[in-house]
């Protein structure tokens, strides 16, 4: 459903991208990780167009999002981004409201339809408690809440998240999470999320692509993915991939940097 | 609990719409009667509608009638304008005045009297002028203020007051090398509604309404701006060419009102920001509602300035606005952007 096909991008003279091929199924979780500088939210911008390849392609159910419309993008796309802090006495039901946005013709409001889709978005993400209360007076955890109902309000086929659990403590980041697995369970919702948070991506991603040097280094599921080798030559970084007894869960273990054995 | 909210809303909305339709409805009357020899309201009333002594129907209609729908106009013009580019500068100090494009308005505006270009009606070329001069004055101080695609309180006061002070003494310049000719321009550059007979109104009639229109249809781009550019253009809005026409369109709308009544500083300033404590930041309602507020302070201002300081002989306006508005601005700038509907 959404392919990108030998992406190549530079800033100014230096590659930032360099052939990047990547191929995503419908309601798979994807997790981009790599070192700082290394294009993960470059690569995340070129899928709705927010920059445009130097070659290459990025295909949206096999059409090639160049020739689209920005709103058009935005009707499949939605992102909820790094930082959202929002400094306007907006309520949460006019965030959400906004997500309608691509879908509304030029001098027309929203129609019960939109206005519908809107209190979906905010039943999903338990935020109808507060939907009239002001968006500059919450908290972190809150305020990302409002932001994934405002993407789910543009009813995305995918949706994009550049480190969504950043500044939240660790429950909510776990709260946001579970609740991004479950919109991808239930709604077949395709999601790609750039972390830095090697725990997290195990715990939730289907599938991990590790960028390195403006190149894909390796793809695949966790497992195959985060060796102690490939995170050694990523990150220079000790780390084990492992099986919790308790839980069954599989987690990443962190020791250390590699220079200080 | 959600529908009672939202009608709470709506009727807090029409509460203020009416309130100011009266307000600006009680102005224009009032204003009307204003002569040597007032008029008193009924007889002001009507005579718009051609009722009355000649000298009333005279009065009302030729004399008042184009000054208090210029007065509409202007006010109209400048209170959008002030909210549209507090939404693009994403910046609660933006308006027309304080980042000189009044001055640089009317700097374009003067240079066209100076030089009257043979062949071309002066009433076609002072508009034209202004609003390239505007134009101009606008994106030098965007690109000047512009810090990493962020324009901050900071540089965007500093640029607007240099650019602007630079457009004033050039004015001054200009006033001062013309010599008697120029007479007129000191007046006009304190802002002054008097001197307009219908032909310049209906000049600045379509410019105002047709620039406004551009603006009020974008309410919903510019309510998704002010939360980021990124985020406007994960929504889907095309935001370079969103902020370039509303550039263009302030521009537009602030050079049509300076071109004839001069500079008449801090509508754009103060009407936005009691909209927006009033209503909120959503454009969509503020937008209109800047232009029925901005029209009913102008020509409310020009009642005083005609009723109260009747002893002074005509006091241009502009100083009135500016008399109300920079104590405001002291406010804005001492309080920051808390309890405004900005933070």
């Amino acid at each position: 459903m959404l392919k990108i096909e030998d992406l190549h991008f530079s800033y100014k003279d230096k590659p930032v991208l360099d052939g990047i091929n990547i191929d995503v199924k419908q309601g798979e979780i994807i997790g981009i990780i790599g070192p700082n500088g290394c294009g993960k939210t470059t690569l995340l911008k070129h899928i709705n167009r927010n920059l445009t390849p130097a070659a290459g392609c990025v295909l949206l159910d096999g059409t090639d999002i160049k020739g689209m419309k920005k709103s058009a993008i935005a009707r499949h796309v939605a992102v909820v981004p790094q930082s959202n802090e929002i400094h306007f006495s907006f309520t949460v039901r006019d965030i959400v409201t906004m997500g309608r946005m691509p879908f509304l013709e030029k001098f027309r409001g929203e129609s019960s339809e939109d206005i519908k889709k809107v209190e979906e978005a905010m039943q999903k993400t338990n935020i109808i408690a507060f939907a009239d209360r002001f968006i500059n007076t919450m908290s972190g955890g809150e305020r990302q809440r409002v932001i994934i109902a405002r993407a789910l309000a543009q009813t995305p086929s995918i949706i994009l998240m550049d480190e969504p659990t950043l500044h939240l403590d660790i429950s909510n980041q776990f709260d946001i999470l579970d609740l991004v697995k479950k919109l991808s369970d239930e709604d077949g919702l395709t999601v790609v999320i750039v972390s830095h948070d090697l725990p997290m991506v195990v715990r939730y991603c289907d599938r991990i692509i590790m960028l390195k040097d403006q190149k894909i280094f390796a793809m695949g599921t966790p497992e195959e993915v985060l060796t102690p080798e490939n995170i050694r030559e990523i990150f220079n970084v000790d780390a084990v991939f492992e099986k919790d007894n308790r839980t069954g869960q599989n987690t990443v273990r962190v020791f250390g940097s590699c220079n200080y054995k | 609990m959600t529908t009672s909210e939202t009608a709470k809303r709506k009727r807090k909305v029409l509460a203020v719409t009416a309130a100011v339709t009266a307000v600006l409805f009680l102005s224009v009357i009032l204003d009307l009667t204003q002569a040597f020899i007032p008029l008193s309201i009924k007889e002001a009333f009507m005579a718009v509608f051609g009722i009355g002594s000649d000298v009333n129907v005279t009065i009302v209609q030729q004399v008042n009638g184009p000054r208090v729908v210029m007065g509409c106009m202007v006010g109209a013009g400048l209170g959008i304008s002030g909210a549209v580019m507090q939404a693009v500068f994403r910046n609660p100090m933006a308006s027309p005045y304080i980042l000189g494009l009044s001055s640089g308005a009317a700097f374009g505006a003067a240079l066209a009297m100076t030089i009257s270009i043979a062949f071309i009606p002066m009433v076609l070329t002072v508009p034209l002028f202004a609003f390239i001069f505007c134009m101009a004055t606008t994106f030098l101080v965007y690109s000047i203020s512009r810090v990493g695609g962020r324009v901050p309180t900071e540089t965007l006061l500093l640029s607007g007051i240099a650019v602007g002070s630079l457009f004033s003494a050039l004015v001054s310049l200009l006033t001062f090398l013309a010599g008697d000719r120029m007479q007129g321009i000191v007046f006009w550059t304190m802002g002054n509604l008097s001197q307009n007979g219908w032909e310049y109104t209906l000049i600045v009639i379509p410019l105002v309404i047709v620039g406004s229109l551009f603006m009020v249809n974008r309410g919903r781009e510019l309510n998704a701006m002010m939360l980021g550019d990124a985020h406007a253009k994960d929504l889907g809005v095309e935001v370079k060419k969103v902020r370039l026409e509303m550039l263009i369109a302030s521009s537009l709308v602030t050079a049509a009102a300076v071109s004839f009544v001069g500079v008449i500083g801090f509508v754009g300033l103060v009407v936005p920001h009691i909209m927006r404590i009033l209503l909120g930041p959503d454009n969509r309602t503020l937008l209109p509602l800047s232009m029925l507020g901005g029209a009913a302070f102008v020509i409310l201002c020009d009642y005083l300035a005609r009723s109260v300081f009747t002893d002074l002989g005509i006091l241009p306006i502009g100083i009135l606005t500016s008399l109300i508005g920079a104590p405001y601005f002291i406010y804005l700038l001492r309080k920051r952007k808390n309890e405004v509907g900005w933070n």
